[in-house]
């Protein structure tokens, strides 16, 4: 895939992303109103719609466009969520720079998981939107570099992998963000930013399926995956546990 | 809940521009809540910038002047500003020395924060250093923390980091001042009555007729203890006590005191504190060098005080006692 290809199908991803938050806004808002402050859902469409909107502006390149998405979401979605979906985003962008590839897509991946574990000083069994990262991410990478696959049938195996760290959220008691303060409370309820991280993964492979569909193996150009892979990361939700809210 | 506001949605912004209107020597940022000097950025000297949601008045902006900060992001009520803001006014600061931002400890601040001093160095190259306050002995954790929040006590760093600057120290040594109050420094708060935000409209927590919460943080967070109502001086005796608990200060050492007012008590009660403070003090072997008395550090219209206490040393005496003109705060000449 070409960068014009590549930094079309970020385009399509960003718009599919949209839209699902568009579509999930409620749901979203009701998993928080469990056991955060009510409104991820509300915050989360906010940042997508307005990344949407600063796209049309922005240049053709991979590494530009992702940014671009992130500072979106760092200046719209607000509180914590914003630095840690769009903070992260920005971050990892740096590692598109060449280009998507399957080795670039790695290295983005990591890199914004990496980033939302720092700011948010969050680990896997906290309750919070890296319990879904995580999985995606390290499947992601064992199944481009271990067992050799291509892009799009990783990126599948690392959308299942998030669906389990989603699934593991419920039974848990939240130990970061604003639902840890509920203690045992917490336990029972999904986690709003892991379920919304996993919407973001889900659009990211039905953009991806329709791009790299058939030939995305064949090389290291496998590049689109890797792109849409970040761009999930970069919806990765945040933390319930970051609290939109943070205030001071 | 009466409330002399137009609609929630707009009372930052209200306020802000009134704001720059009372004082001109502020400007606001076009487009943000942010307000800086009105001649940022001051060349050959370190930009001193704060930030943090509103509701807390006069901080932040109101510390905004000669001596103390050249810039304060304000979010929403109770809401940390954007990254983006924040980055937007580093870079109004950067007179060409760096800029140094002083955090209070709460999630959504010191992400955004971080966040903000990334986007600055990327986009602007702008060396930045921070310090994140955390001077509240009530809690290890709190609603909005992971660990001790930042309160009153960020008066005192925003003063002292605020001279170091005036007086052209470099990043590093600005950073060191600012470490050195935020580990010598310590604050506890009580309530009497709950704050009511301008969206809610409403007590944001329930608190009876003749109960009293103490160790609250400055959001209407709950506290670490509800007890029945007590005279002043016991309140005042259980606030300090703690606060010293924690500082561990020897007999003999010098400090600087601030009965703080949440917003809704009367300068009369804070006076009545601090009668009763300066006397424990004196009783623990300690000497007081400045004691302040006043509105430094809100919760919106909550009733209730907090106490902090800083130990000095010659070096934080002079940062202190240097001149400075603000809103908030005014230390003259001399």
């Amino acid at each position: 895939m070409g960068r014009e290809a590549q930094s079309e199908a970020i385009r399509e991803a960003t718009a599919a992303m949209a839209d699902r938050m568009a579509a999930e806004k409620s749901f979203l808002t009701d998993l928080d109103s469990a056991i955060g402050d009510a409104d991820h859902g509300a915050n989360m469409n906010r940042g997508f719609q307005a990344a949407l909107a600063r796209l049309e502006d922005a240049d053709d390149d991979p590494a530009t466009l992702v940014k671009t998405v992130g500072v979106a979401l760092v200046s719209e979605v607000g509180g914590a969520a914003g630095p840690l979906y769009g903070g992260s985003l920005m971050k990892a962008s740096g590692e598109l720079e060449e280009g998507v590839t399957a080795e670039s897509s790695v290295a983005f991946a990591e890199r914004y998981l990496e980033t939302v574990e720092e700011r948010g000083k969050a680990s896997v069994g906290d309750k919070t939107m890296v319990d879904a990262i995580t999985p995606a991410v390290h499947t992601y990478r064992k199944a481009i570099e271990v067992d050799d696959h291509d892009p799009l049938e990783a990126l599948g195996k690392a959308v299942d992998a998030a669906e389990r760290g989603v699934a593991f959220t419920t039974p848990i008691r939240a130990k970061k963000g604003r639902a840890s303060y509920l203690g045992w409370r917490s336990v029972g309820h999904q986690d709003p930013g892991a379920t919304s991280t996993l919407y973001l993964l889900e659009e990211l492979f039905a953009v991806a399926e329709e791009h790299l569909d058939g030939d995305v193996e064949i090389d290291a150009e496998a590049d689109v995956d890797p792109e849409e892979l970040g761009e999930p990361a970069v919806g990765g939700d945040v933390d319930e546990s970051a609290n939109s809210d943070g205030g001071s | 809940m009466k409330k002399l506001i137009n609609e929630p949605d707009t009372v930052v912004d209200e306020m802000l521009e009134g704001m720059v209107t009372a004082h001109p020597e502020l400007r606001r940022l076009e487009g943000t809540e942010v307000v800086v000097r009105a001649d940022a950025p001051v060349e050959g000297k370190v930009g001193i910038v704060s930030g943090g949601g509103s509701g807390h008045e006069p901080t932040h902006a109101g510390y905004i002047g000669d001596g103390m900060l050249d810039g304060a992001a304000a979010g929403e009520v109770f809401t940390s500003p954007t990254a983006d803001q924040i980055s937007e006014m580093i870079q109004a600061c950067d007179g060409g020395e760096g800029v140094f931002c002083v955090v209070k400890n709460y999630e959504g601040d010191v992400m955004n924060f971080e966040t903000a001093i990334e986007m600055a160095e990327m986009e602007a190259d702008t060396d930045v250093g921070y310090v994140v306050v955390d001077d509240d002995v009530a809690v290890e954790d709190s609603l909005y923390t992971s660990g001790r929040r930042g309160v009153a006590g960020t008066i005192f760093v925003h003063k002292a980091a605020g001279a170091m600057a005036h007086r052209g120290a470099d990043l590093a040594e600005i950073e060191r001042i600012a470490e050195k109050v935020n580990g010598r420094v310590g604050t506890m708060g009580t309530a009497l009555t709950s704050c009511v935000t301008p969206e809610k409209g409403e007590p944001t927590f329930d608190l009876g007729a003749d109960e009293i919460e103490l160790g609250i943080g400055i959001h209407g967070e709950p506290g670490t203890e509800r007890t029945e109502v007590m005279s002043a001086d016991k309140i005042t005796d259980h606030l300090a006590e703690a606060v010293l608990e924690d500082l561990e200060l020897e007999s003999g050492a010098e400090v600087a005191t601030i009965v703080n007012g949440m917003g809704g008590t009367p300068l009369m009660e804070l006076y009545v504190v601090n009668r009763r403070l300066q006397e424990l003090l004196e009783d623990h072997g300690l000497e007081t060098w400045n004691a302040r008395v006043g509105d430094y550090m809100t919760s919106l219209d909550m009733m209730g005080c907090s106490i902090t206490v800083l130990e000095l040393d010659d070096e934080l005496k002079e940062l202190l006692a240097y001149p400075a003109e603000t809103p908030g705060l005014t230390v003259a000449e001399g």
